[in-house]
């Protein structure tokens, strides 16, 4: 299956796009600014909850200052445990290994619940290629599947679609009623129709929220079951984690499951928490650990904590400019701020408009759990960016001619007397002639009679 | 105390009302205050756009300007958090240092080092208050609704200090404008939605002025204000400390 | 080398500077007399059912009035008496596909989320607690703890093969952010809460 209502374009570009509707774009920015009210509700109810940050990026610290020896670790015990584990480099050894898998078993179809790593590494499209049926069953994970298009969101992936687009994707697909939009009513077709999935699949893939190096266990959290429901009625689990994925011991679950809901949807605790430690009488149970990327990231001194992000997708909903461009217009697997951070370290040039998707103004980095300073890696990869050549060139050459302006008082105070000199300065309004950005939904602030050094110059320096 | 003023470029290009209410109300506060005629800018455009290295003239320069005083004023918390992250000066590291833990956005220096606790000013009317994203997220001027911790506000306890203000509740309180530098125009779509949005929770709560510290963000917004032809107005918080809004 | 080799090798030359684990940070919990109705409080919002009792009997009665026919309940706790009792593993959760009714002991019980601790030690598959309708925990009072750091301080070390937190029946509001309940799993959560064991 492919993607094929994603157009490839910039970000500044599909958000023009999306706010073409504005309705629709009210609708979305108020959905998710619903989920961060809650967000907010649940942590007040936690005296501790800044205390608890605090903890979990520490821990995030040191399994970051120690992964090699936490990876190690887990994976004797997961051995031990009776887990068969492999180890990705990248996407394409990821897919191969689950492909792999899927092959010796002579399996056809396969139910999958929401793993991130998996979309990252686009395994759906390699497996429908290589001939294998995947369902994805998390609800909103399965109605962007038979939309044809990826998640827009880590922890809500139909966040951006209506429930009369569900209702119509359902009439033609399940054969739910035409017109229907009722949620309780849509929920319950996936429900039966995924139902029957579960029942017939003799693999399931799902994602891994956190794996205990201590014990060689792992633990995957979700609301709807449905992870539960394929692992546990499949011959076969894989599951696929990166990396990062590892903490040291059970205890610190303590302290992440407490974060996790709570910043994610406002719910002190996902409906379900399942420790996998050994798989069931009969069963197989594999766990992939991939890279792709990470070990890159782990030796960038500005980013790597990056890397200690748990995909509750708080940064998301709190960000303004997610809410008003929609998820698709970051185009990459993970969107807003931390997919912003996250995604230069896969593909500078293609994903160098990613970090300028923002105004910088820090309430990801107050809304994250473990504390990743996004806004300021925003700023650090456009500096980064800036430095290897990824930003346009006209950018580029009006900042250096305003740098050179702006350095020198008296160039400064022609240009100032010039008119609205300070105004064209600004990129895209001195090299687009055609049209002023500012301007076009906006009034330019009208020109005083005198700058304030003048004014200074007439009334206060001669009575100095 | 020999306070420096540092008046952002584009204010003193379109706003000079503002820097003279800033100026007026240091001196009515009994300061010696001093405006080096030979600033800029403090190099945040450049920088935000990826350009560092094309920010160390202004760097530079703004090190020259300010470094001889014990304290530097600004009536924008956007460029005062700038300067506190991002000055570099290798030639005169100290200077710059000294201006980074020396520089302070107006309502702060007014709450936190004068100490103020009266005003002798009067603003009858209805405003809200915008808060910028640097001033409140980057310099902490009032508390941010995602933390969970006790709730203040510098620009908030001064304006309770105005006669006859009356300050508006918003929905969302601290939700950034949209300006964010060049996002304002490399974003257009998304920085004049963000505009749009803000601007109507004001007018919901049926606000007369908008107000705040930073004159970027309330330029961003009186351009919306404008075009949609509202009666409402933009006025910098010193304006109306000051009591010299007309 | 290795897919392996390559990763720990890159892993351990660019590892940023090791800090120590945070050690004994106390947080605050939810009080003895509190943990109670702040448990009901978590498991309700979540959707969940809240019933307490004095006994397993009374939880054999209550159940009859709620499923009349002991066939529609898969029972693995013997003390309720009411429902099948599952004589052996089950070692095909699938036929477990039209169940409606599974009583299932929960053994630790958190106040500060509802969330009710079921290990595979108690139940005959895995899929039980997921496959049913109506999932009927049953939880000692005297089994329920502040917060999740004290959860996990009680729980095993070498934890069982397979267990789960379970708080409330299965959610979901991927349509419209509207929470509809009975996704996947229990349309129905029910705990039965024992006052004196």
């Amino acid at each position: 299956m492919h993607n094929e209502h994603i157009i490839p374009t910039d970000h500044a570009t599909a958000a023009e796009v999306f706010l073409q509707d504005e309705e629709r774009a009210n609708w979305h920015d108020k959905a998710l600014w619903f989920i961060r009210e809650k967000r907010d509700v649940a942590t007040k109810q936690i005296p501790d909850w800044e205390l608890l940050r605090e903890t979990a990026s520490q821990i995030k610290q040191n399994v970051l200052g120690n992964l090699d020896n936490y990876l190690e670790q887990f994976e004797q015990n997961a051995l031990q445990n009776g887990i068969k584990v492999h180890w990705a480099a990248d996407a394409a050894e990821h897919n191969q290994i689950v492909l792999n898998i899927i092959q010796q078993h002579g399996i056809q179809k396969l139910v999958k619940s929401k793993s991130m790593l998996t979309e990252e590494c686009h395994l759906n499209d390699y497996l429908l290629e290589n001939g294998i049926d995947v369902i994805d069953t998390d609800l909103g994970e399965r109605v962007v599947q038979l939309a044809k298009e990826p998640p827009s969101h880590i922890v809500l992936p139909c966040i951006h679609k209506r429930k009369e687009e569900v209702g119509e994707l359902f009439h033609i697909h399940l054969g739910t009623e035409k017109g229907a939009s009722d949620p309780a009513y849509l929920t319950e077709a996936a429900r039966q129709h995924l139902r029957e999935k579960f029942l017939t699949s003799d693999l399931a893939i799902t994602g891994v929220n956190f794996a205990i190096a201590e014990t060689g266990g792992f633990v995957v959290c979700t609301n709807e079951g449905n992870a539960d429901m394929g692992a546990h009625l499949a011959k076969v689990h894989i599951a696929c984690m990166g990396i990062e994925k590892i903490i040291p011991k059970a205890e610190n679950l303590g302290v992440f499951l407490r974060l996790l809901a709570r910043s994610a949807t406002g719910q002190p605790i996902t409906t379900y928490s399942s420790h996998f430690h050994r798989p069931a009488k009969g069963q197989e149970m594999h766990l992939v650990l991939v890279d792709n990327g990470r070990s890159v990231q782990l030796g960038r001194k500005d980013f790597y904590n990056s890397l200690k992000c748990i995909r509750c997708g708080a940064c998301i909903n709190t960000c303004p400019v997610y809410r008003r461009s929609g998820g698709h217009s970051y185009h990459y697997a993970i969107s807003g701020p931390i997919g912003a951070i996250l995604a230069p370290n896969m593909d500078m040039r293609k994903n160098a408009d990613l970090p300028f998707a923002s105004t910088l103004c820090g309430s990801c980095t107050n809304v994250c759990p473990v504390k990743i300073d996004i806004h300021n890696q925003l700023y650090k990869w456009r500096q980064v960016l800036g430095e290897e050549g990824y930003v346009p060139a006209t950018k580029k050459q009006s900042m250096k001619a305003m740098g050179s302006l702006l350095a020198n008082p008296t160039l400064y105070r022609i240009a100032g007397k010039s008119g609205r000199t300070m105004m064209r300065l600004l990129p895209g309004l001195a090299n687009n002639k055609a049209m002023n950005p500012w301007a076009k939904q906006r009034d330019m602030p009208a020109p005083p009679k005198e700058s304030f050094r003048d004014w200074y110059l007439k009334n206060k320096k001669q009575h100095d | 105390m020999k306070v420096g003023l540092f008046i952002p470029c584009y204010v003193d290009q379109f706003y000079p009302q503002v820097a003279i209410a800033t100026l007026q109300l240091l001196e009515k506060l009994g300061l010696d205050v001093d405006y080096p005629l030979n600033q800029t800018c403090c190099g945040q455009p450049m920088a935000n756009s990826g350009f560092e290295k094309y920010a160390k003239g202004c760097d530079a320069l703004f090190t020259k300007n300010f470094a001889q005083y014990d304290y530097i004023v600004s009536p924008s918390g956007s460029c005062v958090l700038h300067v506190k992250e991002h000055l570099h000066d290798d030639k005169n590291p100290a200077e710059a240092k000294h201006i980074q833990s020396r520089i302070y956005e107006l309502c702060e220096f007014l709450t936190d080092i004068l100490q103020i606790k009266d005003l002798d000013a009067r603003f009858p009317h209805k405003v809200g208050f915008h808060i910028s994203c640097h001033g409140q997220r980057g310099l902490h001027l009032s508390q941010m609704s995602e933390l969970v911790a006790e709730d203040f506000s510098k620009p908030g306890y001064l304006l309770n200090m105005v006669k006859d203000l009356e300050l508006i509740p918003l929905n969302r309180k601290d939700e950034c404008c949209g300006f964010g530098g060049t996002f304002c125009v490399s974003e257009e779509a998304v920085s004049v939605k963000m505009g749009k949005d803000r601007v109507q929770d004001h007018l919901q709560h049926q606000a007369e002025y908008i107000t705040g510290g930073d004159m970027s963000c309330l330029m961003h917004l009186e351009g919306i204000l404008r075009r949609q032809k509202s009666p409402v107005k933009v006025v910098h918080i010193a304006e109306i400390l000051n009591g010299s809004y007309a | 080398m290795t897919s392996r080799e390559k990763i720990l090798n890159q892993v351990r030359q660019n590892k940023p500077v090791a800090i120590p684990l945070p050690q004994n940070i106390t947080f605050a919990t939810v009080t003895e007399p509190e943990r109670l109705p702040a448990f009901v409080k978590s498991f309700t919002s979540a959707g969940g059912v809240v019933s307490i009792v004095p006994d397993f009997t009374t939880i054999g009665q209550e159940l009859q009035v709620l499923f009349d026919q002991p066939e529609r309940v898969m029972n693995t706790i013997p003390a309720v008496g009411y429902g099948l009792a599952p004589t052996d593993a089950i070692a095909q959760g699938h036929i477990l596909a039209n169940l409606e009714v599974a009583v299932v002991t929960g053994s630790l019980g958190v106040a500060e989320n509802g969330a009710i601790w079921v290990s595979v030690e108690n139940i005959p598959t895995r899929v039980l607690p997921f496959i049913c309708e109506h999932l009927v925990l049953v939880l000692p009072q005297s089994k329920i703890v502040g917060t999740m750091h004290e959860a996990y301080a009680i729980l095993p070390k070498s934890f069982p093969d397979y267990g789960v937190f379970i708080a409330g029946p299965s959610r979901t509001a991927d349509i419209e952010q509207s929470l509809v309940i009975g996704a996947h799993g229990p349309k129905r959560a029910h705990v039965f809460i024992l006052e004196n064991e």
